[in-house]
Formats: C-alpha cells, sequence, structure tokens
C-alpha cells in the first residue's frame, strides 16, 4: 500500500478528501482537503445591519445554525452592553438542548454506528438494526422539535434576536415536550449502554482539550475559555492565544494556539474539562460504562457525544419545569458604536466570534472560527498517529479506519470553509 | 383513502424549487399538498399515516430540462444520485431507501422527478421547468381526483 485516498469522505457534512502518503509503513504525510468553495461570510457581513446578522450566519451550517445565532447575538449584547432577561438566557439554553440532541442523533445513530457495527451507511445497518435506527430517528426529531417550537422552524430558525427573542413560547406550549423528552432521557441512557459495548481502537495521545468552562454549569453559552493544560482566558482574550493560518490544501483555515500547535474541541473537550457540571445522571451514565477521566481515545467520542444526549434531554426537562414565560422577549437597548466577542458550545465544539459596528449598527468587521476549523489541524495529526496501526489491512479496510477517525470529529466542512474524499499514496 | 403530496426543493436555487412550486399550486386547488425544504430526514414524520403520498422533486438525471419522470419506489430503485442534492447525507434517494429498510415506505407511494435545468442561486425557475411544473400539476391533481373518487 503506497497511499490511502478517499476521494470524497462520507457520512460527513460537507465535502473534502483525505490523501495519506506512505513510505514502507511511515507515514510521510497527511492532508485533509477541504475542497468546498470558501463561502465569504465575514466579507459580505460587513455593510449589513447588525440585526440581520443572526438569521444571516444561521445560513454558514443547517445541522448547527442555533450555535451560529448565539455566538453572533452574544457578541452584539456584549458589543451594546446589554443584559438580557434570565428566563430569556434559560430558553437559550434549551435552544441549544434541541440543537444537540438533533445533531449528536444524526451523528451517533446515523453517521458514525455504522462503523462501529460494520455498515457502509445507516440504510444498510437499518435492515439489521431496525430498532436502533428507530430510536435515534425518534430521538432526532424530538431535537427538531424543540428547535421547531423555539425557532419557528427546523432549519435555519428565525427567532433568535440581539437582546433576546422576537417571540417566546407560551408554558403550556413547552410543557406539550415533557412526555417526549421523558421519552427522549430513557432513550439516550439506552445508547450510553449501547455505544459503550462496541469495540473500540487501543489509540490515546496527550491532546490538549479547549471548551469553554462555567463553575456552575455544563458550558453553552457562557463561560470562560479553558483548556485541559492551563489556559483560563476570558473570552475576549481568545485571539491573543489562538490563530488560523491558510494552508495550500484547504479551504478552510486552521486554527492553532499560539507556541503550542493543534488543539481539540467538541464533546470530548467539554466533558473531560466539565464532568464536574453535569448532572448526577450523566455523572452515573459515564460511571456505569466505565468511562475514566479524562477519555483520551477519540473514538470513545460516540459514548461521550451519547452522555451529551442524556445532559442535553435533562437539560431540557429541568428548564421547561422551571420555565415562565418573561414579561419581554426582547431587552431594551440603544445602538451604539463597539466591538463585542463572544464564544459558544456548537454541537462539533467551541464557536468564536467578533464583530465591529458603528454608531448605525452597521457591521464594520466580522470573524467567525468555527469548531471544525479548530479541529482540522488535529484530525490530520489523528492520522499520522493512527495510519500505522491499520497499513497491514486491505487497503478497503485501512481506507475505511481512516474515515472513521475523521468522523470521530463529526466534523462540519461546511462550517470550516464558511468537505470529505480520503486518499492514501504509498511510495 | 388519505393522500398527501410533498414538494421538495429550495426555494431559492432555480430549478430545484420546482416541487415547491408545484405543492404550493396543488394546494391552491384544494389538494392536501406541503412545501418541504432543509432535513429531508424528516420526510418519515410528514408521510407517517397516510395511505398514498406523491412527492415531486426536481432531479439532474442528464435529460433534457423540464424532463418528467414517474417513478413507482415499490417497483423501482431511486437513483441516488438525481436526487442528491442535500450536503448532509439524506437526499431523496436515501430517505426512500431508508424508509424501505425500516418497512416504513407509505403504502402507496409516487416519485415525480423534473429535471432542472440550472439550479443558480435566486434565479426564477427556467421556462421549461415552469411548463412542466404546469402540467405535472394538472396530472398530480387528476390522479388525486380520480383516486378519491
Amino acid at each position: 500500500m503506497k497511499s490511502i485516498k478517499v476521494n470524497m469522505l462520507t457520512r460527513v457534512e460537507g465535502e473534502a478528501a483525505l490523501q495519506i502518503t506512505l513510505k514502507g509503513d511511515r507515514v510521510t504525510d497527511v492532508k485533509l482537503n477541504v475542497f468546498e468553495p470558501p463561502r465569504m461570510f465575514e466579507a459580505f457581513l460587513r455593510g449589513r445591519h447588525f440585526n440581520e446578522a443572526p438569521d444571516m450566519v444561521a445560513r454558514i451550517c443547517g445541522i448547527c445554525p442555533i450555535a451560529y445565532q448565539m455566538s453572533a447575538v452574544h457578541a452584539f449584547e456584549r458589543a451594546l452592553n446589554i443584559q438580557i432577561d434570565p428566563m430569556v438566557r434559560m430558553l437559550r439554553r434549551l435552544f441549544y438542548c434541541g440543537e444537540w440532541i438533533e445533531s449528536h442523533a444524526l451523528h451517533v445513530f446515523m453517521l458514525h454506528a455504522p462503523d462501529f457495527l460494520g455498515y457502509p451507511d445507516a440504510i444498510q445497518m437499518a435492515r439489521d438494526h431496525r430498532t436502533v435506527v428507530e430510536q435515534g430517528l425518534r430521538l432526532k426529531k424530538i431535537g427538531n422539535s424543540i428547535v421547531s417550537l423555539m425557532g419557528g422552524r427546523e432549519i435555519h430558525p428565525v427567532s433568535a434576536a440581539v437582546g433576546g427573542f422576537y417571540k417566546v413560547p407560551a408554558e403550556s406550549e413547552l410543557r406539550s415536550l415533557t412526555e417526549d423528552l421523558k421519552w427522549a432521557l430513557d432513550a439516550s441512557l439506552a445508547t450510553v449502554k449501547l455505544v459503550s459495548g462496541f469495540e473500540f481502537p487501543e489509540f490515546e495521545r496527550d491532546y490538549e482539550f479547549v471548551a469553554l468552562s462555567h463553575p456552575h454549569e455544563y458550558p453553552f453559552n457562557e463561560g470562560r475559555i479553558a483548556s485541559s493544560k492551563g489556559l483560563n482566558i476570558f473570552v475576549p482574550e481568545y485571539e491573543e492565544h489562538f490563530v488560523e493560518r491558510h494552508v495550500k490544501h484547504s479551504n478552510a483555515l486552521q486554527s492553532l494556539m499560539n507556541g503550542r500547535g493543534a488543539y481539540f474541541v467538541g464533546p470530548l473537550a467539554r466533558f473531560n474539562i466539565n464532568f464536574a457540571q453535569l448532572p448526577d445522571v450523566a455523572k452515573q451514565a459515564a460511571k456505569d460504562c466505565g468511562l475514566k477521566l479524562p477519555v483520551l481515545n477519540p473514538f470513545r467520542s460516540i459514548i461521550v457525544r451519547a452522555i451529551e444526549l442524556v445532559f442535553a434531554c435533562h437539560e431540557a426537562l429541568q428548564i421547561i419545569a422551571d420555565y415562565q414565560m418573561p414579561e419581554s422577549p426582547r431587552a431594551d437597548f440603544t445602538i451604539r458604536a463597539g466591538t463585542g466577542s463572544a464564544a459558544t458550545e456548537a454541537p462539533r465544539g467551541l464557536l468564536y466570534h467578533r464583530y465591529k459596528i458603528d454608531d448605525q449598527g452597521l457591521i464594520q468587521f466580522a470573524k467567525i472560527v468555527p469548531p471544525t476549523s479548530q479541529n482540522q489541524k488535529q484530525i490530520e495529526d489523528d492520522l499520522w498517529h493512527y495510519v500505522p496501526q491499520v497499513t497491514a489491512l486491505s487497503s478497503e479496510q485501512a481506507t475505511w479506519k481512516c474515515e472513521q477517525a475523521v468522523r470521530n470529529y463529526d466534523p462540519c466542512i461546511s462550517c470550516a470553509t464558511h468537505a470529505l474524499h480520503v486518499r492514501i499514496d504509498r511510495a | 383513502m388519505s393522500t398527501l403530496i410533498l414538494g421538495c426543493g429550495n426555494p431559492e436555487r432555480g430549478d430545484d424549487a420546482a416541487g415547491l412550486v408545484a405543492a404550493r399550486k396543488l394546494r391552491e386547488m384544494g389538494l392536501n399538498a406541503l412545501e418541504h425544504s432543509g432535513d429531508m430526514l424528516s420526510l418519515f414524520y410528514r408521510w407517517a399515516g397516510y395511505d398514498e403520498v406523491i412527492i415531486i422533486d426536481a432531479m439532474i438525471s442528464g435529460a433534457p430540462a423540464g424532463t418528467i419522470k414517474w417513478i413507482n419506489p415499490r417497483e423501482d430503485t431511486i437513483p441516488g444520485k438525481q436526487f442528491h442534492s442535500s450536503t448532509h447525507e439524506f437526499g431523496l434517494a436515501e430517505v426512500i431507501e431508508l424508509a424501505r429498510s425500516l418497512a416504513q415506505l407509505p403504502p402507496k407511494l409516487t416519485i415525480c422527478g423534473i429535471e432542472a435545468g440550472h439550479c443558480d442561486i435566486g434565479a426564477p425557475l427556467s421556462p421549461e421547468v415552469a411548463q412542466a411544473v404546469e402540467k405535472i400539476v394538472l396530472d398530480t391533481y387528476q390522479l388525486v381526483a380520480q383516486t378519491s373518487r
């Protein structure tokens, strides 16, 4: 085997290719080639009014539009010094629960589980594992229902606004989700049990994990940016510690930590940094399946995603039980010139936004750093270390294993270009 | 017999909107027709409980723009590449095949494909596709009226 080539990576969102070059059993090059075209969001946001931005940035992704809306509204609220109603803050957490349930259910059941159960896709897996797939689809539907109720529609919701929401649900509307969410919590616990029984390759690395960290909450919208190796900064300090660079083979910028290199964002990072903030039901699920901190095997991310499903269902039930419709869905504010940055936790990891607006509220500058851009270099680094484990396999099997390693990160290529094809070359 | 018509597509991508336009017209004519954009997996929930489902969607097969193709997925496999417009892995063909694996296909399912000429951002339907939509609306109306008689 001289090379492993995947010309179009499947079961990832967007379009990319993977090319791995080998000399004997030694890896000489790994390139995650994101060829999905650049989408220029940061450029065409300039000159638009900040009120338009939440609906525009939602279009960056069909799976995680809420993450984009949340990072954007929080950044503008910091620029304009807006304090939001505590109940609106809880509703935003509920909105995020919906997106995590929808996105994690899709990835765990439909995109990643086929790798572990030995099927090329969820369609063929469904023939032998009908109940499992049906459970995944129902979980996803429940996530969609939260998003739909909170956001007005399932895809690219339209309710998020700077200062709050354009419209908030009535208490009875939210409580109509309770029975479904109780089922979803039980189904998520069963999912942890199911996926923790999969076979995982022996593969661990000394990663630097990066996630939001909040003293009292498993993070969605607020917190400091913390790393597993001691970084602990305010969000506005992000750009002093993280840089983006362009590499020839990718249309997505790669992010690095200043002077430290690749880092890891997403469920594993959140779990390792914020385990103490998980509710008891999620902690117990982790304990019951024998998951030990820190989890350093990226293939086990499927278990952590399932634990985050438990968390999101539990959190949604709590919020719904405590919900009282706020007096006003949106805070009043005065437009002024300013700069604001925010980071929130998209299903795939930390999502950083910074905006500068003028005294008319027009955007002068926008910077968006999606989770997949941040994980891109880490994915390549994983393959440098993982490929020697699979070189004895047939070309077809080795290629599949490498694709699986990429899917550990649930990459969202469209987000990263604001794409996956695998190719292994053997010299 | 309960019948649901689902028009799929993206309203902002030229001829990809053909299914949506057809569904809107059929609804205005009094039929149970819905427009469906975005997550194709949620088609599962929308068609549940109906005896008959007709899906109208744009396709890219290489035929001349406006070509109409009627497919019965219970007898034919759906050509995946012709109906694949989603970046999220689950296009119409994948959803139909997944439903087949789960034994959740509606009892009667028909797909009406309209060959797209272009899928340019923000563009209207091309004249060939607009004409095909008119024909499909009339044919579907007659088909459903006949079945419900």
